[in-house]
């Protein structure tokens, strides 16, 4: 299981790099956003990847790692997937403005000269 | 009062007045005068409480804790010198805040001055009263910073700008170096408090780092009292007002090298390297001030010089090595405060009155302002060393020093008389020059103003400060010898050695030189005449010596030429080569260490691997690949692929046992999509031919295409690798146990993830919801002046055609197309409301026992309102539903904040929870934690900032119509389409113009009158607009 997951993170992480490196805004914000999953993935991964490890404790108990999900990370990537749709909507603002500003969608304001 | 508060108000007095004349009104010039004149007088009374203390030789002393982990506390000390030198800097400061307030005029904005000079203040108190090296540092780059702010007080000028920024840029240089040097003296006496260092002498200066240290912390001094080659900052500071110049170069900022000099005099000197250094540079900054001075043709020109000069004199008798000398240097330093301070003002008099400072044109002032006149020559006199003035008294005593020095060298011994005299000689004559050309001879005609006395006020600190140097002159012993033997003994302690303060020593040496330089001056000057006749500027000889232009060719070569050409040759604008850099970078320093010391794989292991899941993420590998090969001619299918990658990675987390991450997942998708459809509209069509040659792209591109190909193929690959090493290796005990063992016993509740957000780490999580508010305000902002690229202005072509069609067939309205489309689905829209409602409630409340909380809630009710307007458009909800997502935001953030400051009144600490189980009739029991209060500014906070972020950007849509020509403007209800990818269906359906049947007519009213849609049946009890349609209108 952990290799599928790695090689799926692997290529998340891949073609969100490959659309980094684009000159069109519009496959940056892509890119950034397939990135994104890749990295919540990986950093959920740090908790290792367990199937029907309960999330949620017994009513009145403690728990321990033996038996529950690690919280831990899953605290973490939560957050992490709201503010990645902040940081995503205030990316298309800017490009957006810098679309109007500019006249082009190209990540550095103007087209390259061929 | 105890000693401590009095020694805390001591150095907090001056900025809590600071900070009281920084909120006083713009032109508040006597309300802020008489706050600083307060302050100051205070600060000078308050050090009299201390002086039985210090004069009886005591320090007094009070500790603070300020960084215990690092063994730093913040220690306010005053012994003898520290009590002298800051009675000088209250002192002469409150003389220069009753100055100011009538030299500054009623244009400039005073509170802002005095809130400058106050600050200053502080810091030069906060320096001479530290009681730790460290502290003293840190004090020590707030009085550059300060001067900074005061020099550049008119910056409107060039000359200040430039002036404030040279100065700032050697002071604090050389601030840093003194810090650099603290460190190391630091470490060489194993501590930094003043009492230790000041005990280990010995120790300093046998060790090896001794000339280290030395180095740095007289760069510090040197450069902040302006001594040769660090000298060029202090004439340009003149740009400054002339109270900030009558402090700064008198009393304060150039004295705060002195100070530090003297301060450290027990740990640094008495050795030859002492000797050299400081010694070299009193020396040749003493002698090449002093010339320059005379050829000044500005009276703060020469009083500039001159002060260079005095400060070479001060340093040389620091470097001196001698006790002697060193009592002489601290007399000086005190002598030359009160004559320099009186003669800035009386250039500042002299200038307020006649308008120009220029020596060639001002002339017999004598006849106009008598009075001035008499101060001004008394102050220069004693500048000059003319007997019966306080400046006579401490250059005798550096006259006997400069004869009897031990010096290493012996020829020496013949320079350092000589050198005396000649700066002496130049002191009479730059003196001669500004009493004679600015006071006597005949009255001046072309001034710019008509001269005469100043304001009896203005001229009471002068008086006050001449008289001073009267009676130190006439009765030294009586008046300063106190407090000189406080400072000094300070210092020295038991090695003080025994002086004599008297005017009259009987005909020794010393007099004799006195009286040849004064008559060497006087003859200089009248030699001079015809020189100063031609008015050249600069002096002769040293005139192409500029320090500043120096120091300018070096700030352009260093902040600009070779920034410039690294920038060329190292750095790009383009945004590509960097994130290629960036990723190149991070893979070589990931697999570096990979391969040196091996990943540790363990073999691929194909067992438990679930089909369903493989197949998954089949799917999600193809939808991610795709939107990598689609995100550029094909935008809405990239999106529709992105989402695909997202639902995956959803999956993957309920399978890996993460419900709350699964559903906060699946939510931000489809706000990120919606999101992003929104964003469409504004992006410029490409075409797969567009922009390229027909042929297809040539060699060069295919290249760089394969390039970023490997690039990105590494990237995921070691992206796999290193995910695949970490998760195959054994769970390290990590904090995630103590979580799990006390989330309920003592957050009270079994959800784990979200006890953790809301409790453990509620303050991180106050954080993240600060920053999704910043950023979503941030979004707003940003929207409200955004404008579109020209080609994106027009009418998206699906509603051309839809309003083409309606306006080609008679039986049909305008709208008519798009207010059938859909229309079942925007009835359930509509009724899944309170639905979606009740579940975000439901998931709010739940939150803490079971999957959900604030920001799945949030994000749920975001939903709820999207789904309204992509059903009723956006006109229709906003008559229909009071939408105001600022409020909604600020609820929220007051409400996380209000329950985490509640614990204070509990006397906890910030954001403690408490929490029960109560039971209610029908829902059974809940649990009642403050952490749902605060889960609930979560929630109300989540929810604002989508549904701002997300329907700023829709409302773009409705106002872009106003910036197009009436001819192609709209129908009404095409005006609430959205986006571009109105293929049937996602845009389309936000476009739908409202069933209420006002609709149609709300958009020309829109667009002729400005105001917002409010009209209609629906709206009339309910819903004032929410604030955004207000600011539709603003497409500015």
């Amino acid at each position: 299981m952990e290799l599928l997951v790695a090689l799926g993170i692997g290529v998340l992480g891949g073609s969100g790099a490959w659309l980094l490196f684009r000159p069109r805004t519009f496959q940056v914000i892509i890119g950034l956003s397939l990135l994104a999953y890749a990295v919540n993935l990986f950093i959920f991964g740090m908790g290792r990847l367990r199937s029907n490890a309960a999330p949620i404790l017994a009513p009145g108990g403690t728990g321990s790692l033996a038996q529950h999900a690690d919280p831990l990370p899953q605290a973490l990537v939560l957050t992490a997937i709201v503010i990645g749709f902040a940081t995503t909507a205030l990316f298309l603002v800017v490009l957006l403005a810098a679309r109007g500003l500019t006249g082009t969608d190209h990540v550095d304001g103007r087209e390259r000269r061929r | 009062m105890p000693d401590e508060v009095l020694l805390l108000a001591a150095i907090a007095l001056p900025w809590i007045g600071a900070c009281a004349t920084g909120l006083l009104p713009t032109h508040a010039r006597n309300a802020a005068a008489w706050i600083a004149g307060g302050t100051a007088l205070a600060a000078f009374l308050l050090l009299w409480a201390f002086y039985p203390t210090v004069a009886a030789g005591g320090v007094a002393r009070a500790d603070f804790a300020w960084m215990p982990q690092l063994g730093l506390e913040f220690s306010v000390r005053l012994d003898g010198l520290a009590w002298v030198f800051a009675a000088l800097v209250s002192g002469i400061g409150g003389l220069v805040v009753l100055y100011a307030r009538y030299y500054m005029s009623r244009e400039d904005p005073v509170p802002r001055f005095f809130t400058f000079l106050l600050a200053f203040m502080g810091a030069m108190t906060g320096m001479v009263l530290s009681g730790n090296l460290v502290q003293l540092a840190f004090f020590w780059e707030l009085t550059s910073l300060f001067s900074f702010l005061l020099i550049g007080y008119w910056y409107h000028t060039p000359a200040a700008r430039d002036g404030a920024r040279m100065a700032l840029t050697v002071t604090a240089t050389g601030g840093l170096a003194l810090f650099a040097g603290v460190l190391v003296l630091g470490h060489i006496v194993g501590g930094y408090d003043l009492d230790l260092v000041l005990s280990a002498g010995d120790r300093v200066r046998e060790h090896p780092l001794y000339l280290v240290a030395l180095v740095l912390i007289l760069l510090g001094a040197l450069t902040k009292s302006a001594q040769f080659p660090f000298h060029f900052w202090l004439p340009h500071a003149m740009a400054a007002p002339t109270p900030v110049s009558a402090y700064l170069h008198s009393a304060t900022l150039v004295k705060a090298g002195i100070f530090l000099m003297i301060r450290l005099w027990p740990v640094l000197s008495g050795t030859d390297a002492w000797f050299w250094l400081v010694g070299s540079a009193g020396l040749t900054t003493l002698v090449v001030g002093a010339y320059i001075a005379i050829f000044q043709n500005d009276l703060k020109g020469l009083l500039a010089y001159s002060t260079i000069s005095h400060l070479g004199l001060i340093t040389l008798l620091i470097g001196l090595n001698s006790n002697l000398a060193l009592v002489a240097a601290v007399f000086h330093t005190m002598n030359h405060a009160t004559f320099k301070a009186s003669l800035f003002m009386a250039a500042g008099i002299i200038d307020h009155e006649t308008g120009t400072r220029d020596i060639r044109r001002l002339s017999g002032l004598n006849a106009s302002m008598p009075f001035t006149t008499r101060l001004a020559v008394v102050a220069a006199s004693a500048m000059a060393g003319v007997p019966l003035l306080n400046g006579f008294l401490s250059k005798e005593m550096f006259f006997a020093e400069s004869l009897s020095a031990t010096v290493p060298l012996e020829f020496l011994r013949g320079v350092l008389p000589a050198a005396a005299m000649l700066a002496s000689g130049f002191s009479v004559a730059y003196s001669l020059r500004f009493i004679h050309g600015a006071f006597f001879g005949p009255p001046a005609t072309d001034l710019p103003r008509q001269p005469h006395e100043p304001p009896g006020w203005m001229r009471l600190p002068v008086e006050i400060l001449v008289l001073l140097c009267l009676f130190v002159g006439i009765l030294p012993a009586a008046t300063i010898g106190p407090y000189l033997h406080l400072a000094v003994r300070a210092v020295l302690g038991d090695a003080t050695p025994e002086y004599s303060l008297a005017v009259w020593h009987g005909v020794n040496q010393p007099l004799v030189m006195s009286m040849i330089a004064l008559a060497a001056g006087v003859g200089l000057y009248a030699l001079l005449q015809r020189h100063f006749r031609r008015g050249m500027e600069g002096p002769p000889v040293l005139r192409h010596l500029k320090g500043q232009r120096i120091f300018e060719r070096t700030v352009v070569f260093l902040s600009w030429r070779l920034a410039r050409t690294l920038e060329r040759l190292l750095g790009t604008r383009r945004l590509q080569p960097q994130l290629r850099l960036v990723a190149a970078v991070t893979l070589v320093a990931g697999a570096a260490p990979a391969l040196l010391r091996g990943l540790g794989l363990a073999p691929p292991a194909l067992a438990g691997l679930d089909p369903a899941l493989g197949l998954v993420w089949l799917i999600g590998a193809a939808c991610a690949v795709g939107a990598a090969w689609q995100a550029k001619f094909h935008r809405l299918a990239a999106l529709i692929l992105l989402g695909g990658a997202g639902l995956v990675t959803c999956i993957t987390f309920v399978w890996f046992s993460a419900p709350d991450l699964a559903l906060t997942q699946l939510l931000v998708e489809v706000v990120t999509t919606v999101l992003l459809l929104l964003g469409l509209r504004w992006l410029p069509k490409r075409l797969p031919d567009d922009g390229f040659d027909a042929a297809g792209p040539g060699l060069l591109p295919r290249l760089r295409r394969l390039r970023d190909l490997l690039l990105a193929v590494a990237t995921g690959a070691g992206l796999a690798a290193l995910a695949y090493a970490v998760m195959t290796r054994p769970l390290p005990d990590s904090i995630s146990r103590h979580f799990l063992a006390r989330a309920y016993t003592e957050g009270g509740g079994t959800n784990v993830v979200n006890v953790i957000l809301v409790d453990f780490r509620g303050f991180d999580t106050m954080g993240e919801i600060t920053v999704l508010a910043v950023v979503a305000l941030a979004v707003f902002a940003l929207l409200r002046r955004f404008r579109p690229a020209p080609d994106s202005i027009a009418l998206p072509e699906q509603q051309r055609d839809q309003t083409a069609y309606d306006e080609a067939h008679p039986g049909r309205t305008v709208g008519d197309t798009v207010q059938d489309w859909l229309l079942v689905p925007g009835v359930i829209m509509r009724l899944l409301f309170p639905v979606i409602g009740v579940v975000a409630i439901y998931l709010l409340l739940r939150g803490h026992d079971l999957p959900g909380g604030g920001f799945v809630a949030g994000l749920t009710m975001s939903v709820a309102i999207i789904l309204q307007y992509m059903a009723g458009g956006a006109r229709w909800v906003e008559d229909h539903l009071r939408i105001h997502p600022l409020r909604w935001m600020g609820t929220g953030l007051l409400l996380a904040a209000g329950t985490g400051a509640a614990a204070i009144a509990f006397d906890r600490p910030f954001l403690t929870t408490y929490f029960a189980y109560e039971t209610l009739p029908v829902i059974g029991k809940v649990p009642v934690a403050s952490a749902l209060l605060f889960d609930i500014g979560v929630y109300s906070l989540v929810l604002g900032a989508t549904v701002l972020i997300l329907i700023a950007l829709a409302h773009q849509s409705l106002r872009s119509h106003r910036a197009l020509p009436a001819r192609l403007r709209p129908a009404a209800h095409a005006a609430d389409s959205l986006a571009e990818a109105a293929v049937p269906g996602s845009a389309a359906a936000l476009a739908s113009p409202s069933s209420s049947s006002q609709a149609p007519s709300l958009a020309p009213s829109l667009a002729t009158t400005g105001d917002p849609p409010r009209a209609g049946p629906g709206a009339a009890g309910a819903a004032p607009p929410a604030r955004l349609p207000a600011s539709l209108p603003e497409n500015r």
